[in-house]
């Protein structure tokens, strides 16, 4: 979650009033986060870079309607999940394959793990950069239901309020799926993380 | 509890948002089962590790695109 402008309100008000070096300087505070975003949903740079830049845009089309309910942050977050996942549905109906299967809700899929303790501060082992393409690989292998809950709630720290309202999911939903990312991403960082490898 | 109920809680336990009573419940299992407690410590430490993970600065091409896109945008919108 990106540090908060304090003068943000006063930001968005200018920018509604057609200055655009505030727009500039408000989507300047937050762009690498949403590029991250947008990276983590499709996986696939060139998407990310689009979605990046067509989510600014449109925020600037749209700022009219943002009234300031939420944070500037989390209604950007909403407009670049909503590109991003455009852009998923684009590729996957492409290959023929669903984002919205029906989750697995059998219990032997939470339950059937290997069980390997990690050594203590296990990311210190790796340089900064070395571990964030770590990270990156282990979001990319999440099944795509479960990936984005998992990058707002656990990667850009959004309340599971604000993931269930942006994904229009159910809070319970959210849970469900987020335990499930949660020990998926677990099973896939152990073989790095685990006591006596590294 | 047993430790299929533990997994099934676990993510409303790290997040702090069980029920005191269930919280202290899960705990006390946790004090007397290793692998439940390596899994939560393990998805502990997964969740950790994610949320205090900074962006790295946008590559420099992408910037340069974005500026441009940008101020071709405002640019319009202002002329």
């Amino acid at each position: 979650m990106p540090t908060h402008l304090e003068n943000e309100a006063a930001l968005v008000a200018e920018a509604r009033a057609g200055k655009t070096e505030a727009f500039t300087t408000l989507v300047r505070q937050y762009d690498r986060y949403i590029y991250r975003l947008a990276l983590n949903i499709t996986g696939n740079p060139q998407d990310a870079e689009d979605v990046l830049q067509e989510s600014l845009l449109k925020a600037y089309t749209k700022l009219g309607q943002f009234h300031g309910e939420s944070r500037f942050y989390t209604w950007l977050v909403r407009i670049a999940v909503n590109e991003a996942l455009m852009k998923l549905r684009k590729r996957a109906s492409e290959k023929s394959v669903s984002l919205d299967d029906p989750i697995e809700s059998d219990d032997r899929s939470l339950m059937a793990r290997e069980i390997a303790d990690w050594a203590d501060n296990p990311e210190q082992r790796y340089a900064k950069v070395e571990l964030g393409q770590i990270l990156n690989e282990v979001v990319a292998k999440l099944e795509p239901q479960f990936r984005t809950v998992f990058v707002l709630r656990d990667v850009e720290n959004l309340s599971t309020e604000e993931t269930a309202e942006i994904m229009g999911l159910s809070v319970p939903a959210v849970k469900s799926r987020l335990l499930r990312a949660r020990l998926r991403a677990r099973d896939l960082l152990s073989p790095y993380f685990q006591k006596g490898k590294g | 509890m047993v430790c299929k109920e533990v997994i099934r809680k676990l993510s409303e336990f790290l997040d702090h948002e069980l029920a005191p009573e269930l919280a202290e419940e899960l705990s006390r299992h946790l004090s007397r089962c290793d692998d439940c407690n390596i899994v939560v410590d393990t998805c502990r430490k997964t969740v950790e590790i994610y949320c205090n993970m900074e962006p790295l600065p946008l590559p420099e091409d992408v910037r340069a695109r974005l500026d441009h896109a940008l101020a071709e945008k405002l640019g319009k919108q202002r002329a």
